[in-house]
Formats: C-alpha cells, sequence, structure tokens
C-alpha cells in the first residue's frame, strides 16, 4: 500500500520541530508499524537524509521502549497493542498517517520522535519498591500466603510497562494510571502494606514535582493502555493517599 | 491551604464541593417542582428559605463558598493541567478514548458559571434588594408571581434550557468522577455510577421542564 | 601457558559453595564504602548484582543502553523460573535440579557451578516473593507450579506469560531503593564501547552517552559485565534490537577468553517469518507445548495442500497426522527440550512437510487440551454429560486463563485465531549459552573484569533447559557476585578511587573516538541493517540448526569479506555529537562481523554433535546428536589474537564426578 506519512522532526532538545511529509510506498499489511519505519528509515539513508530517530527495542510489546502518537492515539488505532505489535493492516491504501513524539512536560522531546521519559524512574524511586534486602536471608516464600483475588489484581497492575501512553492519551498529562498502577502491586500484597504509607505519600509527591497534570478522570488512560491497566487503581491509590494523609 | 498541596488532595476538594453542590442542587429542584405542583407550596417553602435565619446566614454563605472554591479551584486545576502539555498535539483524538463531557469539563462549568450569574442577575440580586436594602415587608405570596413573570421571555427560557443541557453534562462526568476521585471503588461503583448518571440527566431535566412549563403556562 | 583455572573448592559437591563463601575474604563495611563497581547492563543478572552491592555498602555505577533498567531484554521472558522448592512434592531436590541442567546441556557445563546454581535456587523465590514479585498462587494462597520442556517434575514458578518482567521489576525495584539512598548512580543512555586496564587490572571502562554522544571515562576498582547475549549476531533472532555483544567482544579484545561462541539456542515455538521486511521474531512460550500438540501432516499430499491453502489443518483427522515428537520421543513428547524440538521441526520442514507459505513452520496445536479441560470443568461444575459447544467453550476459557495474552499477541501479529485454527511456530534463534569464559567467582581471564547472566558461559553448557535462564541471572546477581567479588574487592581496600587521566584512559578513549569517527567519516553505499542482514543470513543458513564442516569453512571467509565490505562501503548519517541510532548500531554489527567468525571458527572444530551445536557429520542413525566425549570434554576458550580468524584455542577439560556420563535420551 501507499501512504503519506507526516512525521516530526526535531533536531535536538533545543531546536525547534516540524511535521515533515514523507510518502512511502511498498508496504504490506503484514509488517508491523515499526518495521514499516524501517523501510522509511533505509530509504532516507539512501537518499543521503538523516533516518527517522524513534524509541524502539524488544518488538514484541513488553520492554515499553516504544512509544509514538499515531493519529493522534499513543501506539495508535488498534487497542492493547504497542506501537511495535500494531500491524500495517490496520491502515488502508492511501491513509495519512500523523506520527508524533508523546508529548507531557514531563516528557521533553529529545529528538524527533525520542522523549526523555526518566521522570518515570524518578516516581519509582521514590517508593516504588518494598525495603527488603538482596541477601536471600527471607522468609519461605510459602509462608506469606496470598489470596489469590488480591495476587492476580497485584500482578494486573504489575503488568504496566511503563510506555507512557497513559500520560500521553491523557488531555492533561497526568501520570496517575502509571504511578497508581505501581502503588497497587505493592498495595495489595502483605509484602507491601508495611510501607504502604510512606510509599504512597513519596510516589504522589514525586509525581507532582515532575510537572504531570491532574487526574480528571477521562478515562482516556485505561482505553489507551497497551496492559490495559485498570482506572481502579488511580481510585485505589487515592483511598491509600487519603488515609496515608489522615494518618500524618 | 497546604492540605491542597498535592494533586491529589486538590482533586479530592474538587469532589467534596461537587458534591455538596450535587446536594444543593436537589433540595433546589425538589422546592422549584413545587411550583408546577402547586404555587401555594411553593410561596411557602420559598418565604421560609428566604427569611429562616440558618438558612439565610449559615447555609447560604456556605453554598456561595462552595459555588466558588469550586469554580477557583476547577480553574486552577485546569491551567495547571493545561501546563502540563506546553506543546500540543497537531492531532488528538480525545473522541476515541473519552467521552466529550468529561473532557470539556471546563466548557460546562464556564457555561454554567455565566448561567449563574444570569440566575443571580434575575433572582437573587432582586431578592437581596428587596429583602435588605429596600427592606420592603414581608409577603409570602410573592414569589411565584415574580417566578412566573420571570419565564415570559422566551430568550431567557430558551438560555436557562441551554444551562441546564450542559449542567446535565457536567453532572454525568462530574458526579460518578467525583467518587472516584476520593477512592470509593467497590461492588457497588457500577451501582452507584448508574444512579449518578440518571441523576444527571433526570435533575438537569426536570429543570427544563420547569422552565418550559412556566413558559407555556403564563 | 593457560591462564585457565576455574577455581572450583575442593570437597564433595554439595558442600563447595558453602566452603568456599567461608573460606573467602570480606571487606568491612566501613571500606566498602570507598570501592567503586561499574555494572554494565541491568538485565536479571545486571539489575540484581547491582542492587546487592550497593546494598552491601559498594558504590555502583550502572549503565544500560535503554533509556531506563527497567527495558533490559530479561523483561521478555515468558514462561517461568526453576527453583528446586519441591512444592509439588513430586520428587524435586538441588541434586534433580542439578542432574537435569548438566544433562539437559548435553554434559558440558561445569559441575560444581550448575551445583551452586541449583542450590541457590530455591532462595531465589523467597528473595523474590519478599520483593513483592507477583506469581501465580493457587487458591489457597500458595505458590503454582508448572513443568517445562526438559525435565520430569514441576518445579517452574510463573507470573502468566511475563514472568522475566514481574523478575526485572523486582530488580529493578531493588536498585530502585538504592538509587534513592544514593548507592547507585544510573547511566542509563549509555553503552560501553570500551575496557579500561591499568596494571593488569580491570580499573574503568569508556562509555558514549547516547543522548549528547559525549564520550566520557569512568573508573571503578572492578567491572562486572551483564550486557546479555549475541543472539543478535543472526540478526532475526528473539532478542531485543539493541541487544548486543559488544561489552563483551570488547573486553574481549581486551584479553578475556571467550567460551564455547557455537553453542546457540534455537527456540522451537516461535511466529514463522512472514517476509523480507521481518525486524525480528516473536517467542510464543515453551510453556505452551505444556498443553498444545506438535504435528505436521503425515501424507506429502495434505501438506501440500495446506500450503497452497487447498486445505485447511482442521480438516486433517488425527490418523493423517503426524505428531512426530510424541512418535520419536514417547516418554517426553512435547516436552521434549528445546534443541530436540527445533531440530525435529527442522527435519519436517526440510522433509518437505511445513506448513505455511515458506515450507518453514509447524502446527501447534490446542484442540485436544481445550477438550480435555472442557470436559474437566463441565465435571466440576456437575455437567457429566455436556454437549460438543459446551466442552469447548469450557476448554476455551481454561487456556485463555493459561495463555491469553500470548495467544492475543499470536493473533495481533499473524491475524489467526489460534484458539479456532492451530498456531504456526518454527524455530528461531533464542539464547547463547556461549559467552565470556569465567571461573567459579564469575570472574574472566581479565583480573577485576567479572561476567554474570547470559554474557558469561557457565552454566548451560551445550544447551539451556526452559526457565532456567532467569534462574542463572538472579543467582549470580542476587547470591554468587556478591560474595565472589568481596573476596578480590579485598585487595582494593587502601587503593582509594582511580584517577581517569592516566594514559591507559587515554589510549582507550582514543581508540574509541578512533573507530566512530572512521565509521560517521566512512560514507559508503550501504546501510548498517543491509549488512547486518546479509550476517544474519550467513548464520542461519550456515550456522544454524545443522552444520556442517564445508558450510561453516564457507561461512568464516564469507563473513571475513562481509566484514572487509563493511569497512568499505558502510554509511552511517549524522553526526558523533548527538543521539544517532545508525552509528550505536554499526559499532554493534562490526562487533557482531568478528564474533560470527568466531562462532563459525568454534562450531567447525567442534567434530561432534552436543545440545545447540549439531553437526550433520556427527549424527546417530536415527539422526539424533552424537556427542564425542573423548576428545571433546571440554570448554573451548578462545583467546584474542587480533583476527578471528587466527584466534587461540586454551581447553578447560570437564570432569564429571557425581553424574554419570551418558549419551542423552529422551525417548
Amino acid at each position: 500500500m501507499k501512504l503519506t506519512l507526516k512525521i516530526w522532526r526535531q533536531k535536538n532538545n533545543k531546536a525547534k520541530g516540524e511535521l515533515k511529509t514523507y510518502p512511502i510506498d511498498g508496504i504490506e499489511g503484514d509488517m508491523s508499524f515499526l518495521e514499516m519505519l524501517d523501510v522509511l528509515n533505509e530509504g532516507l539513508i539512501n537518499k543521503g537524509e538523516e533516518p527517522v530517530v524513534f524509541d524502539h527495542d524488544c518488538r514484541e510489546g513488553i520492554c515499553g521502549s516504544c512509544s509514538l502518537q499515531i493519529n493522534g492515539e499513543p501506539h495508535g488505532p488498534d487497542r492493547l497493542v504497542t506501537t511495535c505489535q500494531l500491524h500495517m493492516r490496520m491502515f488502508n491504501d492511501g491513509d495519512t498517517i500523523v506520527i508524533e513524539p508523546f508529548r507531557a512536560k514531563a516528557f521533553p522531546v529529545i529528538k524527533d520522535l525520542v522523549v526523555d521519559r526518566s521522570s518515570f524512574d524518578r516516581i519509582q524511586q521514590a517508593g516504588g519498591f518494598i525495603s527488603v534486602n538482596t541477601s536471600g536471608n527471607t522468609i519461605d516464600a510459602n509462608s506469606i500466603p496470598v489470596n489469590k483475588h488480591d495476587a492476580d489484581e497485584s500482578f494486573n497492575a504489575a503488568t504496566c510497562i511503563g510506555c507512557g501512553a497513559c500520560v500521553a492519551a491523557c488531555k492533561n498529562a497526568s501520570a496517575m494510571l502509571f504511578t497508581s498502577a505501581k502503588v497497587s502491586q505493592f498495595a495489595l500484597l502483605p509484602q507491601g502494606r508495611i510501607e504502604a504509607t510512606e510509599r504512597v505519600l513519596n510516589m504522589v509527591a514525586q509525581m507532582d514535582k515532575e510537572g504531570f497534570g491532574n487526574c480528571t478522570n477521562t478515562g482516556a488512560c485505561e482505553i489507551e493502555c497497551p496492559k490495559g491497566i485498570s482506572l481502579e487503581n488511580i481510585a485505589r491509590m487515592n483511598r491509600e493517599y487519603l488515609s496515608a494523609s489522615l494518618e500524618g | 491551604m497546604a492540605i491542597l498541596s498535592s494533586s491529589i488532595a486538590r482533586k479530592v476538594a474538587m469532589a467534596l464541593s461537587g458534591l455538596f453542590l450535587v446536594l444543593f442542587l436537589a433540595q433546589h429542584f425538589t422546592i422549584n417542582i413545587t411550583s408546577v405542583i402547586d404555587p401555594d407550596t411553593f410561596n411557602n417553602l420559598s418565604h421560609f428559605m428566604g427569611h429562616n435565619f440558618v438558612v439565610q446566614f449559615i447555609a447560604q454563605p456556605i453554598l456561595i463558598f462552595g459555588v466558588v472554591f469550586h469554580f477557583i479551584m476547577g480553574l486552577v486545576l485546569e491551567i495547571r493541567n493545561r501546563n502540563a502539555r506546553q506543546i500540543s498535539y497537531n492531532s488528538f483524538k480525545g473522541n476515541k478514548n473519552s467521552t466529550w463531557a468529561s473532557r470539556n469539563m471546563i466548557i460546562s462549568g464556564a457555561v454554567i458559571l455565566a448561567f449563574l450569574g444570569l440566575h443571580f442577575y434575575d433572582f437573587w440580586f432582586p431578592e437581596i434588594v428587596h429583602k435588605y436594602v429596600e427592606s420592603n415587608p414581608l409577603d409570602a405570596t410573592r414569589y411565584y408571581p415574580e417566578l412566573l413573570h420571570k419565564f415570559e421571555s422566551p430568550v431567557r427560557t430558551g438560555l436557562y434550557c441551554l444551562a441546564f443541557v450542559l449542567l446535565a453534562l457536567h453532572l454525568w462526568h462530574g458526579f460518578s468522577s467525583s467518587f472516584q476521585s476520593m477512592g470509593w471503588n467497590n461492588k457497588y461503583s457500577k451501582g452507584l455510577r448508574g444512579f449518578t448518571q440518571f441523576y444527571a440527566i433526570f435533575i438537569p431535566l426536570g429543570f427544563i421542564f420547569i422552565a418550559l412549563y412556566l413558559h407555556f403556562n403564563q | 601457558m593457560s591462564k585457565l583455572d576455574s577455581k572450583i573448592p575442593k570437597g564433595p559437591l554439595a558442600d563447595k559453595w558453602t566452603k568456599h563463601k567461608n573460606d573467602i575474604n570480606l571487606v568491612n563495611p566501613a571500606n566498602k564504602r570507598s570501592i567503586d563497581i561499574i555494572m554494565v547492563g541491568t538485565g536479571l543478572a545486571g539489575g540484581s548484582a547491582a542492587a546487592t552491592l550497593a546494598e552491601l555498602g559498594y558504590n555502583v555505577k550502572t549503565f544500560c543502553y535503554q533509556d531506563s533498567p527497567r527495558r533490559a531484554h530479561s523483561i521478555a521472558a515468558q514462561g517461568g523460573i526453576n527453583a528446586a522448592k519441591n512444592y509439588q512434592g513430586d520428587g524435586d531436590s538441588n541434586y534433580r535440579l542439578f542432574y537435569d541442567t548438566v544433562k539437559g546441556g548435553d554434559y558440558r557445563s561445569r559441575e560444581a557451578n550448575v551445583y551452586r546454581l541449583a542450590e541457590v535456587s530455591a532462595n531465589i523465590i523467597d528473595q523474590c516473593v519478599a520483593q513483592g514479585v507477583p506469581f501465580a498462587r493457587e487458591y489457597g494462597g500458595y505458590l503454582d507450579n508448572r513443568s517445562f520442556g526438559g525435565v520430569l517434575v514441576s518445579r517452574t514458578f510463573y507470573a502468566k506469560g511475563q514472568t522475566g518482567q514481574q523478575l526485572l521489576l523486582g530488580a529493578y525495584s531493588a536498585m530502585n531503593r538504592q538509587i534513592n539512598r544514593g548507592k547507585i548512580t544510573p547511566y542509563n543512555r549509555h553503552e560501553m564501547l570500551d575496557l579500561v586496564i591499568v596494571d593488569g587490572k580491570a580499573r574503568g571502562i569508556i562509555a558514549r552517552d547516547l543522548v549528547t554522544g559525549e564520550i566520557e571515562r569512568h573508573s571503578a576498582h572492578a567491572v562486572v559485565i551483564a550486557s546479555g547475549g549475541y543472539g543478535n549476531a543472526f540478526f532475526l533472532s528473539t532478542n531485543a534490537m539493541g541487544s548486543n555483544a559488544t561489552a563483551a567482544w570488547k573486553i574481549h579484545k581486551r584479553g578475556a577468553y571467550f567460551a564455547n561462541p557455537c553453542y546457540t539456542q534455537i527456540h522451537p515455538t516461535c511466529i514463522p517469518v512472514s517476509g523480507d521486511h521481518q525486524s525480528k521474531l516473536t517467542l510464543m512460550s515453551e510453556s505452551l507445548r505444556n498443553d498444545g500438540r506438535i504435528w505436521v501432516p503425515k501424507k506429502i499430499e495434505d501438506a501440500e495442500a495446506i500450503r497452497s491453502g487447498k486445505k485447511k489443518p482442521n480438516d486433517l483427522s488425527a490418523e493423517e497426522r503426524d505428531y512426530y515428537l510424541e512418535r520419536r520421543y514417547p516418554s517426553f513428547g512435547n516436552l521434549v527440550p528445546r534443541d530436540v524440538a527445533s531440530r525435529a521441526a527442522k527435519e519436517r520442514c526440510d522433509a518437505g512437510f511445513g506448513v505455511n507459505k515458506t515450507g518453514q513452520a509447524v502446527f501447534l496445536d490446542f484442540a485436544s487440551a481445550i477438550e480435555r479441560y472442557g470436559k474437566e470443568q463441565a465435571g466440576i461444575h456437575g455437567n457429566h454429560n455436556p454437549s460438543k459447544e459446551e466442552v469447548t467453550k469450557l476448554g476455551k476459557k481454561v487456556i485463555e486463563d493459561k495463555y491469553g495474552n500470548l495467544f492475543q499477541m499470536y493473533q495481533k501479529i499473524v491475524d489467526e485465531n489460534p484458539y479456532e485454527t492451530p498456531m504456526m511456530i518454527y524455530p528461531a534463534v533464542h539464547y547463547t549459552m556461549g559467552g565470556i569464559w569465567v571461573d567459579y567467582n564469575l570472574q574472566s581471564t581479565i583480573p577485576g573484569c567479572y561476567v554474570t547472566g547470559e554474557a558469561n558461559f557457565s552454566d548451560h553448557g551445550a544447551n539451556r533447559l526452559g526457565a532456567s535462564a532467569l534462574m542463572q541471572g538472579l543467582a549470580d546477581g542476587y547470591f554468587v557476585l556478591p560474595y565472589t567479588i568481596g573476596n578480590y574487592l579485598s585487595q582494593d581496600i587502601k587503593t582509594g578511587p582511580i584517577p581517569t587521566d592516566s594514559k591507559e584512559f587515554d589510549e582507550a578513549e582514543n581508540k574509541v573516538r578512533e573507530l566512530l569517527e572512521k565509521l560517521i567519516n566512512n560514507k559508503g553505499k550501504h546501510s548498517v541493517d543491509h549488512f547486518h542482514k546479509k550476517l544474519g543470513h550467513i548464520m542461519w543458513n550456515k550456522c544454524g540448526m545443522a552444520r556442517n564442516a564445508k558450510d561453516l569453512e564457507s561461512a568464516m571467509s564469507e563473513i571475513r569479506a562481509l566484514r572487509e565490505e563493511f569497512w568499505r562501503d558502510v554509511r552511517v548519517p549524522g553526526d558523533m555529537n548527538e543521539m544517532n541510532a545508525e552509528l550505536e548500531k554499526a559499532t554493534r554489527v562490526a562487533d557482531f562481523l568478528e564474533l560470527g567468525e568466531l562462532f563459525a571458527k568454534d562450531a567447525l572444530h567442534r567434530n561432534e554433535s552436543c545440545g545447540g551445536h549439531f553437526r550433520e557429520e556427527y549424527q546417530t542413525e536415527e539422526g539424533e546428536a552424537l556427542r564425542d566425549d573423548e576428545n571433546f570434554m571440554y570448554v573451548a576458550a578462545w583467546e584474542y589474537t587480533g583476527d578471528p580468524a587466527t584466534e587461540v584455542l586454551h581447553k578447560e577439560e570437564l570432569e564429571y564426578e557425581n553424574i554419570e556420563v551418558k549419551s542423552r535420551s529422551y525417548k
């Protein structure tokens, strides 16, 4: 199929960027979106132009590197997939595709479509862990039974791949879905309860400090999340935060 | 206001003030609907509300504070939220993943605020002037005729109806959203959401009905 | 003189590790504060080691090319992690895990290392649960297990189809705790481009900041390489696009021996290649073989009819299908080890029974499992006479609960519904058992340079069993390296900070600059990918699942020619002093072009078949691998000489005192 791509090009963090138009031909439905960009880049290199830079790594939907706002939606029009698993059969011959970086004040553009998501790392550094030494001198794993429902819910929250689609989709660029998934993962487990109060206070404080917006419960993040992380996590975090604040 | 420095606390404050206003709406609606059923009851209730000390000097200031707080906080959040994305998308398809009502609370809110201006101009300021500036004698029967008079104008009736539509949109998202903000999420959430949506349609529709009824029953 | 001293402690197998830990020198807490360690790679092996070393009190600097440690490719591991917990009471023990691993590795791994791995495996699970890793649980709240290929017990712990991500998030959270404490300084989006050796000891690295392009010097008292495997030498593999051998290859060029490069695992259950545009291959977890049955048509006409689309797989009755793994290996059936399953698939496809357009695919069918589970569920629900539809519906639900995310992934990629029609799968390069040679302490032949995880060669022999990579990475990182490195660092308590303005750093930095400038200024005709794909083609066709002397010889010369062409004709657009993805790829491919030749050379010298290394000349009449224990029961460790073709072979003889060496049979 033949497509017209409009891609955000920006030399570096300081430069001003713009959308540039690239026609492309010979795209097959079985290609992934990133393989389509590979074809574009191969062509650009052969013409002596600079290829488009984008984040990607595992290309199987788990590392969370790939991003891209495709036609106004993070990870494009398909649901429950990352851009690397989005296939070109979702598009039609002759389509125009607008490709932009994830946009948020807390995700500054580094180059072209690559953004800096280290704010996510800092939120987790603020408290996304259980303070246990890694010496292996812990109790036997089965001496901490966990209710299966809680374990499953914790797992579901923990499936977050930290891609930032929630922030990109949110009209407020809020990181509540991400932060709440991380808080929930631990809050639901007995091992995590011990530090639950401090954890939620510290992580939310860091989230605010990074300059993300507020959650206004539009639900866009849940729809666009490639892992289907539920809004319930946000409610849980709000609850955790309130009770933590009241505890002092 | 130090407690309001965190994003979640702000949201909870927004939710609480919103829920308070939702309650007020129910009360306001209950009194207004009597104007359709029985004008005498309407007059009596209005007179009580207008001259009861608790209502006038405790509840009314709290309500006004609630409105102002909800408005200011809404504005603060909106500004902060806009600031969180300084370069906007060339293509942003919010309609693919969220409702118009949820994304445009600031618009529906602003329309409601403008409407409040009109509403105060129509009822509240004249009432204050009548009671406290001009010090007119008590008259427990004046309310219904005054009300009827206001809805003579098709333009005003139309503006009221339009504002109620936006109120419905505002409530459709805001009412259930306030529970999410306060961390309410359990097996009753689905039922609660159904109730809030019913409320969001029923109350504004009721107000529209009252306005049209009064307009066409001059 | 050979430098290969494996430093295996004396004494009975089961006591070696405990005794060794008691014998080694410790560093007191106050002194740890003045010792720096560099960790290259932040996957399971690197992340866990970084966290533990920082916790012990060392100052740790971590380096990863990704934008966050959480994205290291350990994250993509699906199926699970082995541990000899014997929670199922099915006869598991440290010895049995040790035995299975040595046998699975086709008797080409070091006994003492493998036993230690089995010994600490149970601790890993305790550790991870304490960290909040949400493993799958049963209704009673206790941990669940499943079985994996090549073993007869259920010892695999898992978190649906993404055990790797959950374990990595655990290690990453431990890292975060230390970053928060200021004990780890993370250098993300950084790539190590050379090792600095001062007075014979590893004392630092040269790294490039991938955002600004700046070349940086970092010094430390020890350098740990945990940068993963070299499967991307094949271009198409299940590795991440950025997975590379550069850190490992650079230390090899600085004196670390490279062991068994030809031992590569070809994973049997991957989604087949769909076209020339393909950039990577996607794995379907081995756990699918618990319930899926692998088959091709019995008659070649049926295979042709399916390839041309005239017949659908479901048109074939059970009698018309050849469940070739169950036929050839009745005792292990579909759960034979990976190397055996892969070769069997290749054998059928080469014989003309392949089932997709390219003829390079076999079926993985869940119909029997759906029926079996459906009947079971109907019974549980009190329905003892269910209709076929009811059975199918209930059965699909069970399959969805177990493998839902994998089925969804398959459907998104292939555009076919695997609940209705069998999956198509084919083997793909997945893991490299070979790697930098290390002794029992995980130290390479360069003093102070340690190697952990997939980057070293140590524990899997010639073939790795499923769910053992995660085990090895975490064992090395949490429980082995933190002890053994202390022994080395105890000499360094008075050294003080290592200066970065020495001539050794100057030399290393200049070398890196020259390399990058050469690439940027080459201005050739072809992109980096062009060469990488060509290399992959040679590797897959001549050093892949079946190898022979003639092909390997030609592979060596072809790779050499390709390398020369690369340096003549590669085009790297852009600049050195900025983010430049092509330049990153170029440095990695340049290393693969050298490693590939050594790979072929190693495969050529090993005149036997063992594990993942199958030489067509050495097979039994039934087509099974034929080992030559008399001549090849050794680790081949290669010493760099300036040219891959002339690297010098050093042998570490393998001794089996606690296990009887026999021919591996899964029949």
